[in-house]
């Protein structure tokens, strides 16, 4: 009897503390696919860029090879993955470009679109917002 | 024929809405610069919100440089009437709304109406529905004017003409909350006085002062395009004679793009002037023309 319980109660034990590090195991860097998936995004998100002009006014002055390596190491590091950000921090990044609300907004629209074309699944996206929607404050209306 | 013609009335607004809806579609205008979705619907008073409750979200799809120009049309389907609601809002800079409804319910025994006018304004005080930790926070004011008041008078009301409403409105989306879907709350209290919307007047013998009264939704965005909810709406009960309870519903939206949406509801709405338990169906249509 005791044995059963003592079996139970690490089963149990081993259950909770699988599910407790559940959110950790996987993270959004993995159920986004890893680096390749963030490249592919990375590239859609830029093709995009160029189709918009409204957005590419934002980009003309910007060196396109650098905005792809950097907001890869970016989205890599701060979705989880094993990457550095060696890039400048978001307010210098977006300094003059006097960003508007709409347009930010319009960026965020084309982030969505290039997550559909690398077949990101919703609930996925989601997640990758929810985890840069706090820095709006850092990039938005910078003279 | 009398019927037909009520119909037609009816149905026209509708109609309008579409045509409008189709002849701007395509064309580039301003007050695009919220994320779909974000915008919200227009509630049955013609502000900013759900369904049946305001929320802090400003009516169109402008953002703090634009301004928009959106119209509603709103039918609600119940075992003993029929409410319709029709109007258009203003948002200014996503910051203040402006909006005007005007409300006709067919009592279907009688074939009588009563109708009502309703001016709306909101104000968002802080924060954003997305981007803020904190929820949007607005204020409001709906200021009715009671065009047939005699059945307000009949049914005890102290007042047949009209009254204000204020409220507080807090919104928040959390995006990915819920196994990765955006989550959407709304927490709302009203200062009110008014009986059935105001439609059944203003005060009775139970109670002639204002009571805060607390309203709340909470909706799943099942997709850039889809979503569904519940709300819930506490109501007063001021008239001696008959029996208000509060109202309640669960709605899905379909929002193609930042022109349109479309919200199909099952409501219960319970006793109203003494019609038991009426219960039946909300079709709601926004279109955002500007």
């Amino acid at each position: 009897m005791v044995t059963i319980m003592r079996t139970f109660i690490f089963l149990t034990t081993l259950l909770l503390y699988a599910c407790a590090n559940q959110p950790q195991s996987e993270s959004v860097y993995q159920s986004l696919g890893g680096l390749p998936k963030i490249e592919e995004i990375v590239n859609n998100h830029i093709v995009e860029i160029e189709k918009d002009p409204v957005l590419f006014e934002y980009f003309k002055e910007s060196d396109v090879e650098r905005y792809r390596a950097k907001l890869t190491e970016h989205i890599c590091f701060h979705t989880g993955g094993p990457c550095e950000y060696t890039g400048d921090n978001m307010e210098r990044v977006h300094d003059g470009m006097n960003m508007t609300e709409a347009d930010f907004n319009r960026g965020i629209d084309s982030l969505i679109d290039a997550m559909n074309e690398a077949d990101i699944p919703h609930r996925v996206q989601n997640k990758v917002l929810a985890i840069f929607a706090p820095m709006r404050k850092e990039i938005i209306y910078r003279p | 024929m009398k019927n037909m013609r009520k119909c037609i009335s009816q149905r026209s607004g509708l109609i309008v809405t579409m045509l409008l809806y189709f002849l701007m579609a395509g064309q580039t205008l301003a007050g695009q610069g919220k994320l779909l979705e974000t915008a919200g619907l227009t509630q049955i008073e013609g502000s900013g919100g759900g369904g049946i409750v305001p929320w802090a979200t400003i009516s169109g799809y402008d953002s703090r440089d634009e301004t928009s120009l959106s119209v509603f049309n709103t039918l609600v389907f119940l075992d003993d009437y029929r409410l319709h609601s029709l109007g258009a809002s203003v948002g200014l800079f996503d910051r203040v709304e402006l909006s005007f409804a005007r409300q006709n319910l067919h009592l279907s025994a009688s074939g009588e109406k009563i109708r009502q006018n309703i001016y709306g304004i909101k104000a968002r005080l802080y924060g954003d529905l997305i981007y803020t930790t904190l929820p949007q926070i607005s204020v409001g004011a709906q200021h009715k004017m009671l065009v047939d008041g005699a059945v307000a008078s009949a049914v005890g009301a102290k007042n047949n003409t009209g009254g204000t409403d204020f409220y507080v409105a807090a919104t928040k989306v959390h995006l990915g909350a819920v196994g990765g879907f955006n989550l959407l709350w709304n927490l709302a209290a009203r200062a009110t006085k008014a009986n059935q919307l105001g439609l059944l007047g203003y005060g009775g013998g139970k109670n002639n002062d204002y009571q805060i009264m607390f309203e709340g939704s909470v909706g799943i965005l099942l997709s850039r395009h889809w979503a569904i909810g519940y709300e819930y709406r506490q109501k007063p009960n001021n008239l001696a004679g008959v029996k208000e309870d509060d109202w309640q519903d669960f709605f899905a939206t379909y929002i193609p793009n930042k022109r349109f949406n479309f919200t199909l509801a099952w409501t219960q709405l319970g006793d109203i002037a003494g019609a038991k338990n009426q219960q039946g169906f909300f079709v709601s249509a926004t279109g955002y023309l500007w």
